[in-house]
């Protein structure tokens, strides 16, 4: 990596300020993306804000919804009792993710952040209608994701704390790309009293999406059966060396009736 | 004796490892040290038009920075060559340290860069400017003849053109066929990924004029004579290689690679010591990879179902440079094995070696033989398809009888001894064969396809007999050294030129010790991987170590023995034909007298009453064995899958494997060698692939998307042995360090066909990815909806 410097900063509003007083400094959550970045001299940032010491940790319940800090480590959120009870798809999610050592590390605010196309967190974020909170503002999910690597968040805006709506059900199915792990595809379905969400990582083009055919399908009739009449298009899906669009659409169907299933 | 021959004896080795005190080239530190970074090609193919090394030179740290026109010494060689068919020789084209003029691979060392710290010397590399002219990439096998040229002058990007057997006998055995069984198959490139990258540590002595060289090494010496005699051409004692802990090789660190011969050959220039360490990302792109075959197979049958004749034409990719023993791999290494276990009368194959713009490919784990297992397994499996026959029956009525041995096989080799039925049964019953089809209908009621996979194979091991490699174009011997040094208090200390790196060779060498001398595991030390301190050998590779090098030390252990007699009788006060060892004791026939192996050993120290008129002082000998014949480990392995239809997910649900190693020195570490093989051979069928795109960029190039085999990818294996001892070595062993890898791929591919033949899937390509396998049974539902 090329050399740089670690501020270490004590409140997200500190950390907003390192971020404006360097060139290209960049905020340190687990490193576990970042970090392999940099090694790799793939990014050459003047200055790392770690964010460590910023209180941004904890698991809180808020009634309808559970709001956990920027900083949780994916552990800590599958350990959670308060999140295996209230949603317990979201601890599954977060115990499913990388190995022991990078849920020891890795957060949500860095997950969310990121949003590489075959993380597991955005289709919970978007499946259970959540919130963005930042140092600036409340961010919906469907605004939030814009693509493959890209989100709204600004330069100088730090993810303090994401909320879930607590579903009446939900459960989230991956399909881990046999090399990386990460998600070839992951469904996330979430039953609402007002309707189903399901949101699809690890497939589309531009990232996380919602499935709106399989959420009206389900909605009327939250059963395996709806979902086989759904006719899963390969449009917009990534085709590579693991899996063709064609792939991805059928796992994206077999994925939600397991789903919708278990 | 509980730490002899044949015990389970514990690995000694493996309180260092287990407690991270390993010692590999990269712990090494020497005063002064700087650090190497090889600035690489991005391009696969392209000329070189200029290289400006003017900035990174002034830039903070640098020490020195060479391109390929500095160089003044050769580059690597090629190990083995072989005839083409029209009676000319292989293709050797120049490698150069350092590329000059053109570059042939996207990680082709394009120049080095030396600073006091790593950081600096990668900064540095980024300013040195290279222009390119980009040439076509020539990536894909089939079409590489056509491809632009790589090497200049090599015609069709051909490096050689070989065969081996009777054409006309067996184009003969396919006319008068009653069947004629065809198959093509794709061996898939793999890359070698040990757990160690590999590691270079130079350094040159001004006053000695000489090199030490600390490298990760499966061979040492031959390291040490390919640098001094072939690139340096300086004296060969003037280096000295030393490959201290080694964290795996699986073949690829067999060889001298360009980034140790740089370092060693610029610590010169610098007169400072320097190191070079690869990431994972430059092992993927500059280890030799391995595999990478398209066979055609032609198998003949009569009206009895027996084989009657066997074609095999071949294209091997080797890539942009010919590496040491890449032209072995697909010729000697493979032709020569394609009578498998089966009684063939008639064979014959044409094997087309092939440059492309990819990384080298050379041996890897098995080499040559797992690609002619392959091949042979997969054409065996649909034959019997064919003509209706159960796979398990197919096999067994075309088996070389036991009675046939020594068996001459069509293609040169003749197999020593063996008895296979014994082993396929016993596969069977572990498995439950008998019992498969109620456990298919079970598995259906699930909605899972449920398939059984046989593979029987054979390899030949032990490498190598030396007149034989030599006569088929092998340039170094295939023997083996080994001292034994028996200290004034008896206790061991063993040289070898094999090199142990992972293999437990401290566990089983000292066990042999054991065995003959009856003194305990813990008296014993092995020294290996040092030139300085081991009489010259040959390194480890081609399951050689026990059969070879532990051959060795059993030889040079009866010398001691023998000697020791001798010391024993004078003693004694008897004569040396009377005088019996055993178990760590000499007596004397018809006397009660005795006397212990250590007492011996003083006396051949501290002479005081001692035959000195007529025996030298001292206990140490020193043994060199070169064998008469390649072993020959064959068995079966069985496996057995459940395919989910909708992903197209294989779950491995039982492996059962009865191998035929001859006499076991330590079972518990023949069976661990057997399950890291099988593991490598389930990456190759199921997961693992070196994948280039078309303009050669190995898209391949990380963990994030190359897929290497982990536990919970594997089934809890079930491993048995049977045993024909070998008839030509000392110990009556042959080896077992790549039978799993030789053994699994086809049995695994078997057992997928199987399980989806119901619907029509007569065919698998490797790796079996999940999408594959849901491909195939797309289109074999398409097909029978028809
Ligand atoms: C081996 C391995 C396997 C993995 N497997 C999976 C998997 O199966 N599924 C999965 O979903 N993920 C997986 N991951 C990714 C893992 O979840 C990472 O932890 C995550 O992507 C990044 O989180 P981090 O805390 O490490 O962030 P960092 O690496 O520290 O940061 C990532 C990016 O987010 C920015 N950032 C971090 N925190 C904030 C914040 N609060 N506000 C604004 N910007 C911020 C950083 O500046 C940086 O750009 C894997 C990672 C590894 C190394």
């Amino acid at each position: 990596m090329y050399s740089t410097k670690i501020v270490k900063a004590e409140n997200s509003s500190a950390a907003v300020q390192a971020i404006g007083s360097s060139k290209e400094g960049k905020i340190l959550a687990g490193g576990m993306t970042l970090i392999p970045t940099l090694k790799q001299r793939l990014a050459n940032p003047d200055c790392l804000i770690d964010i460590s010491g910023c209180g941004l940790e904890g698991v809180e319940d808020k009634g309808s919804s559970v709001r956990i800090g920027a900083m949780t480590k994916h552990a800590a959120v599958a350990e959670s009792s308060l999140v295996a009870k209230a949603i317990p798809a979201l601890a599954d999610l977060a115990g499913g993710i990388g190995d022991r050592q990078v849920r020891n590390r890795g957060t949500l605010g860095g997950s969310v952040a990121n949003n590489d196309p075959a993380a597991c967190y955005p289709s919970a974020v978007m499946a259970l209608d959540g919130t963005v909170h930042t140092n600036k503002r409340d961010i919906s999910a469907d605004d939030f994701f814009k693509g493959m690597f890209e989100t709204a968040l600004e330069e100088d805006e730090v993810i303090e704390a994401v909320s879930f709506k607590k579903p009446e059900k939900a459960c989230y199915m991956k399909f881990p790309n046999p090399a990386s792990r990460y998600a070839m595809v992951g469904v996330f379905v979430a039953k609402f009293s007002d309707g189903v969400r399901v949101a699809v990582t690890g497939a589309g083009e531009e990232g996380v999406f919602r499935h709106s055919d399989l959420e009206s399908a389900l909605s009327s009739n939250f059963s395996e059966e709806a979902v086989s009449g759904v006719e899963v298009s390969s449009d917009g899906l990534m085709s590579d060396i693991h899996a063709s669009a064609d792939y991805r659409a059928n796992l994206i169907g077999e994925m939600t009736k397991r789903a919708v299933s278990s | 004796m509980s730490e002899g021959i044949g015990a389970s004896v514990k690995r000694k080795e493996d309180r260092k490892f287990l407690t991270g005190k390993g010692r590999y080239t990269d712990d090494i530190n020497r005063p002064g040290q700087v650090h190497a970074h090889f600035l690489r090609s991005d391009v696969a193919h392209a000329n070189i038009k200029s290289i400006n090394t003017k900035a990174a030179s002034a830039a903070a740290g640098v020490v020195a920075v060479y391109t390929g026109e500095d160089i003044d010494v050769g580059g690597p060689i090629c190990g083995w060559v072989v005839p083409n068919r029209d009676g000319s020789a292989t293709h050797e084209p120049p490698h150069p340290l350092l590329a000059k003029g053109k570059v042939r691979f996207v990680g082709d060392a394009v120049a080095v860069v030396i600073a006091e710290s790593l950081q600096q010397a990668k900064s540095a590399s980024e300013l040195v400017e290279v222009e390119y002219e980009e040439l076509p990439a020539v990536v894909d096998l089939e079409t590489a003849s056509a491809g632009a040229e790589i090497h200049e002058g090599m015609a069709e990007n051909r490096y050689f053109d070989w065969e081996l057997g009777d054409e006309e006998a067996t184009d003969k055995a396919l006319k008068s066929a009653s069947r004629v069984v065809k198959l093509t198959v794709r061996n898939n490139r793999l890359v070698p990924n040990p757990m160690e990258p590999r590691a270079a540590l130079a350094e040159y002595d001004d006053l000695n004029d000489s090199y030490t060289l600390y490298t990760t090494s499966q061979s040492p010496h031959l390291t040490r004579l390919v640098l001094a005699a072939f690139m340096f051409q300086i004296p060969e004692s003037k280096i000295r290689v030393v490959a201290p802990d080694v964290g795996g090789g699986f073949g690829a660190k067999i060889y001298v690679y360009v980034e140790e011969a740089v370092c060693t050959w610029a610590s010169k220039k610098i007169k400072r010591p320097i190191k070079w360490t690869a990431d994972r990302t430059q092992a993927f792109l500059t280890d030799a990879h391995g595999r990478d075959h398209i066979n055609n197979v032609q198998l003949a049958l009569d009206s009895n179902n027996k084989i009657i004749g066997l074609r095999v034409d071949t294209l091997a990719n080797l890539g942009g440079y010919l590496s040491a023993f890449a032209v072995a791999v697909p010729t000697y290494l493979h032709g020569t094995l394609l009578s498998g276990l089966y009684d063939i009368p008639a064979i014959y194959t044409n094997v087309k070696g092939y440059a492309t713009t990819t990384t080298p490919v050379d041996a890897y784990r098995g080499a040559g033989r797992p690609e002619a297992t392959y091949l042979l397994e997969r054409v065996i499996d649909q034959a019997a398809r064919e003509v209706g026959m159960d796979q398990a029956e197919f096999r067994r009525l075309n088996f070389i009888p036991k009675d046939a041995f020594p068996y001459q096989t069509a293609v040169a080799l003749q197999y020593d001894t063996g008895d296979y039925e014994p082993a396929l049964d016993k596969a069977m019953e572990m498995i439950d064969y008998k019992n498969f089809e109620s456990r298919r209908s079970e598995a259906s009621k699930r909605g899972k396809y449920r398939g059984i996979g046989v593979s029987s194979y054979i390899e030949a091991c032990g490498i190598a007999p030396s007149a034989v490699a030599g006569a088929l174009g092998g340039r170094v011997g295939g023997w083996e050294s080994a001292s034994v040094r028996v200290d004034p208090t008896g206790t061991i200390t063993v040289t070898t030129g094999a090199h142990s790196h992972g293999q437990g060779h401290a566990t089983t060498f000292a066990q042999i010790v054991t065995e003959k001398l009856g003194v305990p595991n813990s008296s014993v030390e092995l020294v290996h991987g040092d030139s300085d301190r081991s009489p010259f050998g040959m390194g480890t590779y081609g399951s050689r170590s026990l059969a070879v090098g532990g051959v060795a030390i059993s030889k040079a252990l009866d010398k001691v023995i023998e000697k020791s007699k001798k010391i024993a009788a004078h003693l004694m006060e008897a004569s040396a034909d009377d005088v019996e060892f055993k178990e760590g004791k000499f007596t004397v026939s018809g006397t009660d007298k005795e006397t212990a192996f250590g007492e011996v050993a003083l006396a051949a120290y501290v002479p005081h009453n001692y035959p000195l008129e007529t025996l030298e002082p001292g206990l140490e000998e020193t043994a060199f064995y070169d064998p008469m014949n390649f072993t020959y480990p064959a068995g079966t392995h069985i496996a057995e899958v459940e395919v989910d239809p909708t992903t197209g997910v294989v779950e491995i649900v039982d492996w059962a494997a009865c191998d035929d190693f001859g006499n076991l020195i330590n079972p518990m570490i023949v069976e661990g060698q057997v399950h890291g093989g099988i593991a490598q051979g389930i990456g190759q069928a199921l997961l693992e692939n070196a994948h280039y795109d078309e303009n050669g960029q190995l898209l391949t190039a990380s963990y994030m998307d190359y897929c290497m085999p982990r536990a919970d990818d594997l089934p809890s294996f079930k491993v048995e042995c049977t045993n024909t001892p070998c008839t030509h070595n000392d110990l009556g062993v042959k080896g077992c360090g790549e039978a799993g890898a030789i053994a699994s791929p086809p049995a695994l591919i078997n057992a997928i066909i199987n399980a989806l033949s119901p619907l029509g899937v007569s065919d698998m390509s490797m790796p079996a990815t999940p999408e594959t396998v849901w491909r195939a049974i797309q289109n074999a539902q398409a097909r029978a909806a028809e």
